[in-house]
């Protein structure tokens, strides 16, 4: 576990801003004690200091995970949020997608969402806006990135892709074996 | 919605208006009245049969006399000789008892009448004046008095029987003739006595029968006015009926006299014949039945122990067990509960799921299911989280609710040791052996995400179900860590809880695994046990007993042998300052105090076990520890001389082992390549092919490498493995002389070894043997002759020459410089029988 350098804390809160915007604030100022952001084999970690603390009894090859996984770390410096940061992400989230529940099984498939597929939309998000996506009865699914802003969704024809899908919850199936 | 009805007002109980009440019995007067034409109605043949049965009659009133007499010291016989004809046995019985109330009826029975009727009526003996009537009567009573024995005759059937009869008399009259017919039956079982008057009475009850049929219709006839047809035709019935039942019940009586007694097999008879499973079963049934009674039962000449070898045989080959696993389970188990369990083990356990309450309700989740299809309901009374599924339209592991981590799919008996640990807010808890995460995040949820939650697994592949479960569970107080953890107590102590959900041999989960049947051994066992005692006591050492809120370890397995449950908190309570206490659990089994030759501590009983025919769930022990002191009872050399013993009896296996572990994953990996079952399930991973090849080859190796003795530590075992590491040397010297072809040799075995220990791609076994040489052998002079002395590892198993070959190879390549004029001049050699061969 080790402090994130500047620049790299710098991409992180820019990506999260993308997505929760100014709520990112509340990740940082918690009531119930200081949170931080650690880096532990190129993954960005969400975690309470308390049990970071307890966590550095720990070997660098042994300690697995703490807390909360937010995403990796590419080699090219690049950050990419994985889906169990959802857990932070969907309360903050300012600009929401919901799908309908015929395309809920698709998105969870990793498929990219069509306006027939679009239930709901958050008014005014403009286009390659950072979304949340949830089901109709406000489950979330996954993450995403608008194809075309909210005015343009509604004259858009049905099978034009109107959200890009980043990451979806049924990749804790699909992709055990890489996230973690 | 409808509307309701009102079920709190209920009706009123008791006679309705029209319900009729059943007057005082009327007797039919003309009954008392002596009739003078008697004679008229009776035909000829019937005047004569009521001549000879009262001839009879007096008869048999003599002998029954006789009979009274001799009675008792029957009695006794009949006790004596077993219950072969328990039906038989319950008249005779109740004749007994009936005797003494006999006494002053008989004295009537010279009077022939009661008190009401006796001035105008005459004796029985004479038979002109007696009434049809009461002769008709009597050939009631006696028909009567026979259904009585069918009927298990007691004096209260006696009582209700008599409120049907129409006369006063009768009552005497039954009794009367229940003597007569007491001293038939008797007969008939004490043939050896009495052959000639049983012979008598026999040809008595069949004329008498004649007799009755023929009489029964004239009193059908007789009763017109009084009853309806159809009351008739239901008389009619019922006798028919009773008699038969009667029939039906003499016959069963002979098929069982004349089923012969279960003949056991000899030893060598099995061989010979083929046998289908239906009649393993029936053998199984019918020497299940000669064991539940087996004075009774048994075959002359053959040893209780003949029977249950036989049994334990017959049932490995009916529900494919090997003999060691099933020996224990007979151990465990009494043979009704054994099949009990058997059966319940080879179907499997409803699917049970646990909701994550920190995310969801179970109202609200089961609602959102029964949407998607699901039929569930909730799973008992012991648990707020748990639902069973009874069917369901989609798969339950792909659900957008199970995604979106609203519940965890996990067996029944693994929430019980979490209920078990109750885990309060705010504590610190470890979780020694947490893959998959189901506990752990129960644990998790238990505590609302406030504390922290230590989960480790030794297993790298397995701690990344954990990882990926805690978050898609939303569990953010969790540190998972990959460590040893029976090195868990270097690394961090003071836990206020600790969850101990050993490794073990499974046998409890045979429904889920059907490997574990037949692939554990004695060895396995051991291994386990070893394993467990060593983690339990790092696991106590790592609880801090000073806690305010806690100080307890909860120890699980999913095994129901003793040996990996009770002898393991056993091993505990002897060696550091804990104490059981109960679980908080009201069901399941206490656990054992005592089990075979061994005796635990009294207070074992607090533990539970949990079986799949009494608790419809995985086999399963929980046991829950509290730690009142910190100190260590036992001297510190002493704990480094158990542990000593516990890693030495790991430790051979393990490294062996675990090389060839990491290896089969990869394999496994390589071979299987990214596929993933959806919705895996919490619990034993599923086990491929390979995996089961690798086990069953860990096996027989690990077989042949200790003698196991229980309750001492393994005794490795020294044979052949001088001639075998002696070997290479002398082929070395061989190879000297002859470089080229040695060379061919010495490759030979290489691939033989890869080949025997483990399937695997080409590609792996170019690279793995010379890793493996590096580490393991050396051959100094030094260590060899060490080795030599030492008693090691049967290498019978083991591949031929393991590692040492390509080590020669390398010298060889050192050594074919130096010997290059050598090789070539071979070379000339080698190429000219190349090129015969070729030709």
């Amino acid at each position: 576990m080790k402090r994130l350098t500047d620049e790299r804390t710098k991409i992180l809160f820019e990506k999260l801003a993308k997505y929760i915007g100014t709520n990112v604030q509340q990740l940082i100022d918690r009531p119930d004690g200081t949170y931080c952001f650690r880096e532990h084999k190129d993954r960005v970690y969400y975690v309470s200091e308390r049990i970071l603390k307890l966590s550095e009894c720990f070997g660098y090859k042994q300690l697995v995970c703490v807390g909360t996984c937010f995403g990796k770390f590419s080699k090219t410096n690049k950050l990419k949020f994985h889906i169990t940061a959802l857990y932070y992400l969907a309360p903050y989230a300012q600009y929401k997608v919901w799908v309908k529940p015929s395309f809920e099984q698709q998105f969870l498939y990793g498929n990219h969402i069509p306006k027939s597929g679009l239930g709901r939309i958050t008014e005014n998000a403009g286009q390659y806006q950072g979304v949340v996506v949830f089901s109709m009865n406000d489950l979330a699914l996954g993450f995403g990135v608008l194809a075309r802003s909210t005015t343009e969704c509604k004259t858009a024809d049905p099978l034009t892709t109107v959200c890009f899908h980043q990451s979806d919850i049924g990749e804790y199936i699909r992709a055990e074996d890489t996230l973690f | 919605m409808g509307r309701k009805a009102e079920y709190s007002e209920k009706q009123k109980k008791g006679p309705g208006r029209k319900a009729r009440k059943q007057g005082p019995p009327k007797f039919p007067k003309k009954s008392f009245a002596p009739l003078d034409d008697e004679d008229k109605r009776l035909s000829h043949r019937q005047k004569q049969r009521v001549a000879k049965r009262e001839q009879k009659k007096v008869v048999q009133k003599a002998k029954s006399k006789d009979k009274r007499a001799q009675q008792p010291r029957k009695q006794k016989e009949y006790h004596s000789e077993s219950d072969s004809e328990p039906e038989a046995q319950r008249p005779a019985e109740s004749s007994d008892e009936e005797v003494p109330q006999l006494v002053p009826i008989k004295k009537q029975k010279s009077n022939g009448f009661t008190d009401d009727n006796k001035d105008w009526l005459k004796l029985k003996s004479k038979l002109q004046q007696k009434t049809r009537k009461q002769q008709l009567d009597e050939l009631e009573e006696e028909q009567e008095s026979d259904n009585e024995f069918e009927d298990d005759s007691d004096e209260e059937v006696e009582n209700d029987e008599a409120y049907d009869e129409t006369d006063g008399e009768e009552e005497q009259s039954i009794d009367e003739d229940n003597e007569a017919q007491v001293g038939k039956l008797e007969d008939l079982f004490d043939e050896d006595d009495e052959d000639q008057e049983t012979d008598e009475n026999e040809n008595d009850d069949d004329d008498d029968d004649d007799d009755d049929d023929d009489d029964d219709e004239d009193e059908d006839n007789d009763d017109d006015d009084d009853t309806l047809p159809i009351e008739r035709a239901n008389k009619k019935l019922k006798k028919r009926q009773e008699q038969d039942d009667k029939l039906a019940q003499e016959e069963m009586q002979m098929s069982i006299d004349q089923s012969e007694v279960f003949r056991l097999p000899e030893p060598g008879e099995d061989a010979d014949k083929e046998l289908s499973l239906q009649d393993v079963q029936q053998r199984i049934k019918d020497i299940i039945q000669v064991l539940s009674d087996f004075g009774k039962y048994r075959q002359e000449g053959r040893s209780r122990s003949e029977y249950v070898d036989q049994l334990r045989l017959d049932l490995c080959l009916y529900y494919s067990y090997n003999e060691f696993l099933m020996s224990k389970l007979m151990d465990i188990f009494k043979l009704s509960d054994l099949m009990e369990y058997l059966e319940a083990s080879e179907v499997a356990r409803p699917l049970t799921i646990r909701t994550n309450s920190l995310k969801t309700r179970r109202r609200d989740l089961a609602g959102a299911l029964i949407n998607r299809g699901v039929n569930l309901d909730p799973l008992g009374k012991w648990t707020n989280v748990g639902l069973v599924i009874f069917n369901s339209t989609v798969p339950l592991g792909a659900t957008p609710e199970y995604l979106a981590g609203h519940y965890m799919i996990q067996g029944a008996s693994s929430m019980l040791p979490v209920i078990a640990l109750a885990p309060q807010e705010n504590e610190r808890i470890l979780d020694m052996c947490s893959a998959p995460g189901g506990k752990g995040s129960h644990i998790a949820a238990v505590m609302k995400n406030t504390g922290v939650l230590f989960a480790n697994d030794a297993n790298r592949d397995r701690i990344k179900a954990v990882v990926a479960n805690f978050h898609r569970l939303g569990i953010v107080n969790a540190i998972v860590s990959c460590e040893d953890a029976t090195k868990f107590r270097n690394i961090m102590t003071g836990f206020d809880r600790v969850l101990l959900d050993a490794p073990c041999t499974g046998t409890g989960v045979v429904s889920k695994d059907p490997s574990v049947k037949t692939t554990k051994s004695e060895i396995d066992v051991q291994r386990c046990y070893n394993l467990q005692r060593k983690l339990l006591l790092t696991a106590i050492d790592c609880v801090d007993a000073k806690s305010s809120t806690g100080g307890y370890v909860v120890y699980s397995t999913c095994s129901v042998l003793p040996e990996e449950n009770e002898w393991v908190i056993d091993y505990a309570l002897k060696k550091r300052n804990v104490k059981l206490v109960p679980l908080g659990i009201d069901f399941g089994e206490p656990g054992f105090t005592k089990f075979r030759q061994h005796r635990y501590h009294p207070s074992l009983n607090l533990c539970r076990r949990f079986y799949p025919h009494t608790n419809n769930m995985d086999g399963f022990f929980v046991a829950k520890l509290k730690k009142f002191s910190n100190t260590i009872p036992i001297t510190k050399e002493q704990q480094e001389a158990d542990e000593k013993q516990l890693d030495e009896a790991l430790a051979s296996d393990q490294t062996e082992s675990n090389d060839a572990e990491t290896k089969a994953a990869e394999a496994v990996e390589v071979t299987e390549g990214r596929r993933k079952a959806l919705g895996k399930r919490a619990g034993k991973p599923s086990l491929t092919d390979v995996e089961h090849d690798l086990k069953k080859k860990k096996l027989e190796q690990s077989k042949t490498k200790y003698i196991a003795k229980v309750f001492e530590k393994p005794i490795k075992v020294s044979s052949k493995s001088k001639p075998e590491r002696t070997l290479p040397v002398s082929e070395e010297k061989e190879e000297k002389t002859s470089a080229a072809s040695s060379k061919v040799q010495s490759k030979q075995p290489t691939p033989q070894s890869n080949g025997n220990k483990k399937q695997k791609p080409s590609k792996n076994e170019e690279q793995s043997p010379p890793q493996k040489n590096g580490q393991k052998a050396k051959p100094t002079s030094k260590i060899a002759k060490k080795l030599s002395q030492a008693p090691r590892v049967d290498i019978d198993e083991l591949p031929l020459l393991e590692g040492k070959p390509i080590k020669k190879e390398n010298k060889l390549k050192n050594k074919s410089k130096q010997l290059g004029q050598l090789k070539k001049s071979k070379k000339s050699a080698d190429s000219k029988s190349k090129q015969r061969f070729k030709k």
